[in-house]
């Protein structure tokens, strides 16, 4: 399935002219490497989703329902009632321009229906033709466009290519945000059988399983164990980790990676670390074995019935609040949806730190905190002996993800960690951080290798700003707190900036962290050596 | 005029008819989370003066509109550059300042007595006392913001592949109608008297056409009665759709508040029972815990 990536030179032969004509008639070539294939249909069938069928998106014919057309209008008459956002944003953009190049995926591909503005006037003109006097009288004078199969394909290569980060949202003088235009679109394409299986797989399984990656119970509760036996390796120290514990004071949420795939194990260490040395009263969980959500990216319903698993497990095991780990989408999912969609959370208490008695009155309705706001917390009170020499042969740079800036405003909890725990921490350029970081190009379901060349394209700004703290200060990690992140930007950064790591907050917080009782510590959490002549600071 | 002020009020209503289901405001800084972190309060708001103002700095101030910046990458490197680019929040907000201005200005046509902030805002505007008519700074800038604004839809290639016939429509149209009226202010001069009586005139449906207004008037007239039928159907009507824009009116306490979604409703699931049922075996030889045995 994977395509050979790209050679880098040819990569960056990037004009930013647009190509002659108008927008309006140009048709999708769909060239391996750009997009992502159609969700088999075994997939879309569990989920009971409409259209399961064998199809490609580079085929001609889409075996679309007779009736596609209809149940497209009729899907966006009913998103339009329901979402003011959709409606909003349908009507008051004045095409300015400010978003154009605040996209990774145009600064990296220079493909002009890639600029925000124009991404949303690919729906736009259609609903100028359905849904707006205007256009119904004016047509292609008042900018509308008939709904066509070409229109429709068009709509899956451009929306399949926007990873909801938000960032055109922050530069938009009205605010208007193509992640949810994305979302509509995406819900109005799902309505006829046209998604990916980068998506629908991971949210078919997290259905079934409880997990994107569908790992069972038993293969669940091997891969904790690994870690313990991992941790006890490195520290000398034998931990508990709990599964399925009744009575627990505190359910713990992670994407699934962190428990199946690297650099995001390395944060699970640290996570077992930490609880461990604190004493935290803590279960994991397999039903709700994912923090991540796949359903995010098909539609608000799927979205609903993923999630509903993780308040549903909440209540069973009797646990009085959740703490959820590194992840991205995820934390857009807890902070901004998940009490709308399955709360109200009245079974469960306010947040309340057994070790330092913080009350978490941020998180007092949703009853769900980020392990960053915990950590910084314990940090702020001097429960933890750290030692960030430990760190040393490390020099970090940290990316903000794109739904923990723009979609929870979390940016200074990881910062204040990661300057306890390391001594070399530098920041990239302004314009790439915090609310203006630059995605991965990966998120929103896209990372795959399947569409490899657009994700390189995507990342290039990202990779970019990397290169500069790279060359400046001799960055040789990354660090991040999505999951998707840690699985797609090692691919990234080996392609456009060789020599930087990826790795977790927790990773780091691991590493510095001193346990009552451990052996003297010779590797770090990845089993590299610590510098020579460290261990004897750390004893002196 | 009561087209435009029907079909304000018709769009903002259909606006409002659909709900906000979720609550998603684009944070731009700090949440509050921990007592010693220190919130960004304005930038991501959780408190309805922190939404205030922020929304006061978005409409009266252009906020977003500050931050934009130019990028591109070079294909030596590559690398990423940027580069302050203010010209369009600058031209943009110099076109609604000083529309607004007139807009207020031209009150004296309507309403007698004519209020007091007219004159204040006649004097400031005049500060420069050149010329006689005085020229009003306001009238310079919006045929300057406008022509920029215009130039940059064809000279900007991105821009002006995005620019659709309404774009550039709005923008002559308030060039006519800015250039009528500096023509009448300046150079072919109007009967004043008689302006103002037929505008009190059509203001209290009486209206009488008195002769003495020149053709240049009408002119003028018909842009603006134009732009007022149009306002409601073109993408003008983002002076109303700003103040409902949910990215930036709601605030960023999603977790500290439920958030209600009026048409929420109940979906299917995977219930734990389903789901023990299902990987019973697999559970107990893993000996994990049971609900059934």
């Amino acid at each position: 399935m994977a395509e050979a990536p790209p050679k880098r030179e040819e990569l960056v032969q990037i004009t930013y002219s647009p190509p002659p004509g108008n927008w309006q008639n140009t048709r999708v070539e769909f060239r391996k490497g750009t997009f992502c294939y159609s969700a088999a249909a075994k997939n879309v069938r569990y989920l009971g989703m409409p259209n399961p069928r064998d199809w490609q998106p580079f085929e001609e014919d889409w075996k679309l329902p007779p009736d596609w057309k209809e149940i497209i209008l009729k899907g966006m008459k009913e998103r339009l009632e329901r979402f003011r956002p959709f409606r909003l944003f349908m009507d008051i953009c004045v095409r300015c321009g400010a978003c154009a190049d605040k996209c990774h995926f145009y600064l990296g591909s220079a493909d002009p229906k890639n600029m925000p503005v124009l991404r949303a006037e690919l729906i736009r003109s259609v609903y100028r033709r359905y849904f707006t006097f205007a256009g119904r009288i004016f047509r292609g004078l008042a900018g509308a466009r008939e709904l066509t199969e070409d229109v429709l394909k068009e709509w899956f290569y451009y929306f399949y290519q926007c990873t909801e980060c938000r960032r055109c949202s922050v530069f938009c003088p009205f605010g208007i945000d193509t992640a949810e235009i994305t979302m509509m679109v995406r819900e109005l394409l799902n309505l006829v059988g046209v998604n990916t299986n980068w998506v629908l797989e991971p949210a078919a399984n997290c259905y079934r399983v409880g997990n994107h990656l569908g790992i069972q119970p038993h293969a669940f509760k091997d891969s904790i164990e690994f870690a313990v036996d991992d941790v006890e390796e490195i520290t000398g120290i034998r931990i508990e980790a709990p599964i399925n514990r009744r009575g627990a004071e505190i359910l713990f949420v992670v994407p699934s990676a962190d428990y199946f795939a690297t650099p995001h194990y390395y944060t699970l260490l640290g996570y077992l670390m930490l609880f461990h040395e604190i004493g935290l009263d803590y279960t994991f969980s397999t039903y709700a074995s994912e923090g991540g959500n796949f359903g995010f990216f098909s539609s608000h319903e799927l979205t609903k019935r993923l999630n509903a698993k993780i308040y549903a497990e909440a209540r069973r095991l009797g646990v009085k609040w959740i703490l959820g780990g590194e992840c991205g989408h995820m934390w857009r999912v807890v902070h901004q949806f998940m009490d709308t969609l399955n709360g109200p959370a009245d079974f469960l208490e306010e947040p309340v730190s057994p070790i330092t008695g913080t009350r978490f009155e941020n998180a007092r309705s949703t009853k769900m905190v980020h392990i960053c706001e915990f950590t910084a917390d314990l940090i702020h009170h001097d429960k933890l002996t750290l030692d960030p020499s430990r760190n040393d042969h490390w020099t970090v740079t940290y990316h903000d993800p794109c739904n923990i800036a723009r979609g929870m405003g979390l940016l200074e909890e990881p910062r204040y960690i990661q300057r306890r725990v390391c001594n070399q921490f530098y920041e990239m350029p302004e314009n790439t951080i915090r609310e203006q970081t630059f995605c991965c190009g990966s998120g929103a379901g896209l990372g795959t290798d399947e569409n490899i060349e657009a994700r390189l394209r995507g990342g290039l700004p990202r990779a970019n700003a990397v290169k500069y703290v790279r060359g400046k200060y001799g960055v040789n990690l990354l660090t991040t707190i999505c999951a998707i992140d840690k699985a797609t930007l090692p691919t990234l950064l080996e392609y456009w900036v060789p020599g930087v790591e990826v790795g977790g907050v927790h990773e780091l917080v691991g590493n510095a962290l001193v346990m009552k009782g451990e052996k003297e510590r010779t590797t770090d959490v990845r089993g590299q050596p610590l510098r020579p002549g460290k261990e004897a600071v750390i004893n002196a | 005029m009561a087209a435009f002020l029907v079909g304000i009020v018709y769009r903002v209503l259909k606006w409002a008819s659909s709900p906000v289901p979720f609550n998603i405001p684009t944070t731009c800084g700090q949440q509050k989370s921990l007592g010693w972190i220190k919130p960004s309060w304005i930038e991501s708001p959780y408190t309805k003066l922190g939404v205030a103002v922020r929304m006061a700095l978005e409409i009266l101030l252009f906020r977003s509109l500050f931050r934009n910046t130019r990028a591109e990458i070079r294909r030596d490197g590559p690398r990423l550059l940027y580069f302050e680019d203010k010209w369009l929040w600058l031209g943009t907000l110099a076109f609604h300042w000083s529309m607004l201005l007139i807009v207020l200005r031209h009150l004296r046509f309507f309403v007698e007595p004519v209020p007091r902030f007219v004159f204040v805002i006649d004097g400031v505007d005049g500060f420069l006392q050149i010329g006689a008519p005085q020229i009003l700074i306001s009238d310079v800038v919006i045929v300057v913001a406008l022509l920029y604004l215009l130039q940059r839809r064809f000279a900007d290639p991105k821009v002006r592949y995005i620019s659709l016939f309404a774009d550039y429509l709005a923008l002559f149209l308030l060039l006519g109608i800015a250039i009528s009226g500096i023509l009448m202010r300046y150079f072919f001069k109007v009967d004043l008297e008689a302006v103002k009586q037929l505008a009190i005139g059509l203001v209290t449906f009486s209206p009488t056409v008195p002769a003495s207004i020149g053709v240049l008037f009408f002119v003028h007239l018909t842009m603006v009665s134009f732009l007022l039928a149009y306002f409601p159907f073109s993408k003008l009507v983002h002076m109303g759709g700003v103040f409902l824009s949910p990215t930036r009116n709601l605030a960023n306490d999603s977790r500290m508040r439920r958030h209600v979604n009026p048409w929420d409703y109940p979906v299917k699931v995977h219930t734990y029972q389903e789901w023990e049922a299902e990987f019973h075996d697999k559970i107990k030889t893993a000996d994990l815990p049971l609900e059934r045995e």
